[in-house]
């Protein structure tokens, strides 16, 4: 009976040190709210087959700012930061919409041939097409920090402010509508009665886990972001962990795209992905890592996003309107940064500690 | 007589504990007014530790302290600057980008009328300082273009500026200095004793601790050995109480034996050179050899070193190694030919204070191995324990970060990074800097032993008894160009003269 409380307590020690419990409280506190003030939140049914219902809204619909959010940590944990996430993701859609459509190529076409269900492109290519061109944003970026040496956010406020435009130039300043229904496959897609994006999601974390715990590149991108200078004596590129970092930032900003692109059938180069590099760093902020670089969880920024959907659509949920949706964003980035601060943390620990001394005594 | 008795400070049954380590246990100490006090033990002994209790960084977990016969409990440093403590910290933290005036009255800015900071009289009064301390430099010039004494004197003038110094802690001031420097530290300290201020200072120099100290308090594993006058406490029984055995057993240490029918030449540089850092330099490193380096600081020894490492690029002149031409300069680069360098800048370029000491000693031989073959945790916490035992690395467990350490024990954590690449050169600027008498003459011993399995070594040091007691050559540097190549069983006479540049 001792024995069992001290494992619980142990356990319990062991679980409040880790990096998940701070994004888990968050979470939990969330749907605490939620319980309380929103009870239909957490009804899932089963329609067509497939699930549905807020708690699968949350991934489904999360899926893109999950990607970012993993790319994001890659790059925070180095030190740096990737302003262009959003932007990457308009170029990455308009990349499959340009080559769906099958005006491509400035035919001249009537209303009735465009909204034809069908593409000029087989589908593996204009996946690959999405792809490439987020990756090869993702390495533009990289080679701007890690080669020109110009600081990440202003090397990366660059993309995050032509990306756009370069998205427009691809779409020829059109809002892009797709019609070609495999391609929706990606975003609307059931297998098993869930979602296709989660699918996606989870072999990209699996992606990024094995890169990151399976071979060395996770301690070098620790490294670099604790100390550049020790790293490079130490004999390592620096400079290719952070090359690296940027690229695969951009192939997560680039399967957000195509997701994205796919759920809402269009590339909207101007508002698809907008303000998700914001939500992106929130995510890996209340996920733990700091900004400043160095240990960081994937996992936790995970949850980080998790945390950031589910507040929004419990902020609809109860009915705050789309344009005060900004300010209640605000006041949980406050909090947040307020739980996470040196103070309020000794405060908890001592909180707990104490307790646990009492219950010693 | 009676006055300079007083006690300004005394420390009684302090403990302090951190997981896994009792860094401090029931230590006693008492300094008086207008002495110097050595505080001195092993790396990990616990003095820095001692210093921040004293200080307020750190709260004992039991024990008092009284001040100037008053209980006092220090809230925070800078509560003690305000009832005069002044610290200079082992890791000095300055910013080298500001000025010297700058930094000496950062936070302490003389102002005018409206809160505008008055530059000229800040200057002047910086100058003042600098001066009472026989330092004359431009306290304009930003901190970074000094030498790392007149830094360490810049650190030392920040405190004393701070309040009315009372009792001033100086954590080994001179671990990165060489001796001509370290003089103007002690001119500094005897002319503050004269003052009435009491002085604590921590060195692992032994000879330091005879020069300038007035008494000594050893403390070994956290507890407290005792205090004893210096002049009644002989070198020998100082050792004796600090790692408690002898040194005898590496008094009669023998150099590496050279071969000259099995060495091969392993590294040979022609005209090698940049601007500004190293003037246009020959040298031959041969396999199973032991060279040393001598010379003032800033005398070019860790622009070669560099430059052989492939931190920097050379301009002029080129580098065989194995007898291969190397057009790829870079530590990657070299790290695939089998060089290392263990930096003299632990914390700049060394350390990776927030890693593991495990994932700190792997790190080299891992980024040899590449992106894709991943050491296993088995094979890691292996090799890292290999290492903390052989350097006597003192820490509950590899997965401590080294921040944690104490900085002799963070030096040796670099030396097992490189130790583990198993290099053909091992290139230590200043390899000792820090470390304690007997790990000194082990890390010496493991050098010599390394180098007579056919490892060669390029070994920079101010300290010249030790670059005599392990080199088999001694390369001699003055004003960043080689003057000289003296034989191994020179003497110090001529070493010294080599680097003053008397014929
Ligand atoms: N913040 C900390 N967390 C855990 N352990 C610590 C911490 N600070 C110090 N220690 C441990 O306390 C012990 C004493 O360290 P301390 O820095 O006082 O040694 P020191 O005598 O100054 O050694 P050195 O000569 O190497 O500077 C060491 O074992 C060290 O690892
Ligand atoms: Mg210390």
């Amino acid at each position: 009976m001792d024995t069992n409380s001290e494992n619980k307590t142990s356990f319990f020690h062991r679980f409040r040190k880790s990096r998940l419990f701070w994004p888990l409280v968050a979470l939990a506190l969330i749907l605490i709210f939620d319980a309380i003030y929103a009870p239909g939140f957490f009804k899932i049914g089963i329609l067509d087959g497939h699930l549905y219902g807020n708690l699968i809204d949350v991934f489904n619909n999360g899926a893109p700012l999950i990607l970012v959010a993993i790319g994001m940590t890659m790059v925070i944990a180095t030190g740096g930061v990737d302003l262009s996430v959003g932007a990457v993701i308009a170029i990455s859609a308009a990349m499959g919409a340009v080559l769906i459509n099958p005006a491509f190529g400035n035919e001249l076409i009537s209303n009735e041939i465009l909204t034809q269900n069908v593409s000029k492109t087989p589908l593996p290519l204009i996946v690959l097409a999405n792809l490439g061109a987020g990756t090869a944003c993702g390495l533009w970026n990289g080679f701007l920090v890690s080669r020109a040496k110009i600081q990440p956010m202003v090397a990366t406020l660059i993309l995050m402010v032509a990306g756009r435009g370069l998205a427009q130039l691809i779409t020829n300043g059109q809002i892009m509508t797709i019609y070609y229904t495999p391609y929706f496959f990606f975003g609307n897609g059931f297998i098993l009665g869930i979602p296709v994006a989660m699918y996606i999601v989870a072999a990209v974390l699996l992606l990024a886990w094995f890169l990151v715990r399976k071979t060395s590149i996770g301690l070098f991108v620790e490294s670099v972001g604790i100390n550049d200078k020790s790293t490079y004596y130490s004999g390592i590129s620096e400079k290719n962990v952070k090359l690296l970092a940027y690229t695969f930032c951009g192939f997560c900003a680039a399967v957000a795209g195509l997701i994205l692109s796919s759920y809402v059938h269009s590339a909207d180069a101007n508002n698809i992905g907008s303000n998700y590099e914001l939500d992106a760093i929130l995510s890996v902020v209340i996920g733990g890592t700091l900004m400043a670089g160095g240990r960081f969880s994937l996992l936790a920024s995970v949850i980080g996003a998790v945390v950031i959907r589910t507040f929004t659509i419990t902020m609809y949920t109860i009915g705050v309107p789309a344009n005060a949706l900004l300010a209640a964003k605000a006041v949980l980035v406050l909090l947040v940064i307020l739980l996470y601060s040196e103070q309020s943390r000794r405060l908890i620990n001592s909180l707990f500690e104490g307790k646990k001394e009492r219950r010693d005594a | 007589m009676a006055a300079n008795n007083h006690e300004i400070l005394r420390i009684e049954n302090i403990s302090k504990s951190f997981p896994g380590v009792q860094a401090l246990q029931n230590v006693n100490f008492c300094l008086k007014k207008g002495e110097i006090h050595a505080l001195v033990g092993e790396n990990g002994a616990g003095k820095s530790t001692l210093i921040k209790v004293m200080t307020g960084v750190e709260k004992p977990d039991q024990g008092r302290m009284l001040y100037d016969g008053v209980e006092m409990k220090i809230k925070s440093p800078q509560h003690a600057n305000n009832i005069g403590i002044s610290t200079v910290y082992q890791e000095v933290n300055l910013c080298t980008n500001l000025s010297v005036a700058e930094n000496i009255l950062l936070g302490r800015e003389p102002r005018q009328f409206g809160g505008k900071i008055n530059w000229k009289a800040m200057n002047t009064r910086a100058k003042e300082i600098m001066l009472g301390l026989d330092v004359d430099i431009d306290v304009k010039a930003p901190l970074a273009t000094f030498s790392t004494a007149i830094q360490q004197i810049t650190a030392i003038a920040r405190a004393l500026e701070i309040s009315s110094t009372k009792v001033l802690i100086l954590d080994e001031p001179t671990s990165s200095l060489d001796v001509r420097e370290s003089d103007l530290i002690f001119q500094c300290m005897r002319k503050l004793r004269e003052t009435g201020v009491g002085i604590i200072f921590i060195t692992h120099f032994i000879n330091q601790i005879y020069e300038v100290s007035d008494r000594i308090t050893v403390l070994r594993n956290g507890k407290l050995v005792g205090t004893y006058d210096t002049e009644n406490l002989p070198t020998i029984s100082l050792i004796q109480k600090m790692i408690g055995r002898s040194l005898a057993e590496y008094e009669d240490m023998e150099k590496a034996k050279q071969d000259p029918d099995k060495q091969q030449v392993l590294i040979e540089t022609n005209n090698l050179g940049r601007s500004g850092t190293v003037q246009p330099t020959d040298l031959t490193l041969k396999t199973g050899e032991v060279v040393g380096m001598a010379g003032l600081l800033g005398s070019g020894r860790t622009g070669v070193a560099k430059l052989i490492f492939g931190v920097e690029e050379p301009d002029t002149g080129d580098i065989r190694v194995d007898n291969q031409p190397v057009d790829k300069h870079s530590p990657h680069e070299s790290l695939l030919r089998g060089i290392a360098l263990c930096p003299e800048d632990r914390k700049e370029s060394g350390i990776l204070g927030d890693l593991t000491i495990r994932e700190n000693i792997i790190l080299a031989m891992q980024a040899r191995m590449g992106w894709f073959k991943y050491l296993n945790k088995k094979q890691q916490y292996e090799i890292a324990q290999k290492y903390i035992d052989m350097l006597n690395i003192s820490t509950p467990s590899s997965d401590q970060l080294v921040k944690n350490l104490s900085g002799g024990n963070q030096q040796k954590v670099i030396l097992a990074r490189w130790l583990a690449t198993h290099p053909k050169l091992l290139i230590l600027d200043e390899p000792t800097r820090g470390i304690d008498v007997g790990t000194k003459a082990e890390i010496q011993k493991l050098v010599i032993s390394l180098a007579n399995e056919g490892m060669s070594c390029m070994f920079i040091s101010s300290e010249l008894e030790e670059v005599m007691r392990t080199s088999n050559r001694i390369v001699v540097m003055r004003d960043q160009e080689k003057v000289t190549e003296l034989p191994g069983d020179t003497t110090e006479h001529n070493i010294m003269q080599a680097i003053a540049g008397a014929d």
